[in-house]
């Protein structure tokens, strides 16, 4: 039987800010059917003269029953993502549906090392995935690298900075020191290393962020087939 | 708005598609009339413009795959693609 991707009705159970420009949305909906970390949401905004906007959002957290959780970042020139970060209310109700991308996502079978590489709120989809790792119980090796302007910009901060073993993270700041020392600038060669044997390699960040990533692995050494990209567009985050 | 100069890529067209395919065709690949570079949609850099999609191939961008939502159907155009493989289950 085909089962068609139907919109569904999303009730808004709690909302808390990450950051001053980034909001958190756990979202409740029933007969949500579970996810793979990695795939997103399409979330629908009808306004009163039928003008629609649709906007796609990578779900933040792993499966777990009907509730879903996104991260959003207000954009200064958004159409959605203002409403989302500071519009939207406990109790308000969302159009989405989802879950939509069967190939930017992580599979906890997988005992094969993991690279998270993200470019500002790129980090959602990641950080999913690392949390889906943590939820399964699973060994498989994980290293964080993650850039962000300031360490104010960082989402998911305090999370990132408890890391069990077995997961790495690094902070790249592009505008300031990074806590561990790196002086400020854009993600470089000797950021990512070189792989040792298989890796799995995620990265998701603004068009440009991921093509320059992308470039610089393949050089290190990284198989291209293993390198999976998830693009949002402009210097802008949605 | 996303414009011509801000391409995003294949993963945004997973919800759009799923009006008209009945499997996620992110992961399905394809092969371009122009240059013959075999793709993972996913891959495929994607203008969007409304709800209207123009898909081009990653080496020589061509458009590989055209899609728009209107208020009474979808439209889909697939000229430039030669074949779309999809991975189905055994």
């Amino acid at each position: 039987m085909v089962r068609r991707l139907a919109w569904l009705a999303g009730r808004v159970v709690e909302a808390r800010h990450e950051t001053t420009t980034a909001r958190t949305l756990v979202l409740e909906v029933p007969g949500w059917p579970g996810h793979l970390a990695g795939q997103h949401i399409d979330v629908r905004l009808t306004a009163e003269d039928g003008y629609r906007a649709m906007r796609s959002y990578s779900i933040a957290t792993p499966s777990d029953g009907d509730r879903v959780a996104i991260t959003v970042q207000r954009l200064p020139d958004g159409e959605v993502s203002p409403y989302l970060v500071d519009g939207v209310s406990v109790g308000d109700r969302l159009e989405l549906r989802g879950p939509v991308g069967g190939w930017f996502v992580w599979e906890p079978s997988s005992r094969i090392p993991v690279l998270l590489v993200a470019g500002g709120s790129g980090s959602v989809p990641l950080i999913a995935m690392l949390r889906a790792r943590i939820a399964t119980g699973s060994t498989a090796r994980f290293r964080l690298i993650y850039s962000a302007r300031t360490l104010a910009d960082v989402l998911h901060a305090d999370e990132l900075a408890a890391a069990p073993e077995g997961v790495g993270v690094d902070l790249v700041l592009t505008r300031e020191e990074s806590p561990s020392g790196r002086p400020a600038g854009r993600l470089r060669l000797d950021d990512l290393g070189r792989p040792r044997g298989p890796v799995d390699v995620y990265v998701c960040g603004p068009t440009g962020f991921v093509e320059s990533a992308a470039t610089m692995l393949v050089t290190l050494g990284y198989d291209e087939a293993r390198i999976r990209t998830e693009r949002f567009g402009g210097g802008g985050r949605p | 708005m996303t414009t011509q100069h801000e391409y995003v890529d294949g993963n945004r067209l997973a919800g759009p598609l799923a009006d008209v395919f009945a499997v996620d065709i992110t992961a399905a690949s394809t092969s371009c009339i122009g240059c013959g570079r075999r793709s993972v949609v996913a891959q495929l850099h994607v203008y969007v413009v409304g709800e209207g999609y123009v898909a081009r191939c990653p080496g020589c961008q061509d458009p590989v795959l055209r899609y728009a939502r209107t208020s009474t159907g979808g439209v889909l155009d697939l000229r430039g693609t030669l074949s779309l493989q999809v991975p189905l289950p055994g």
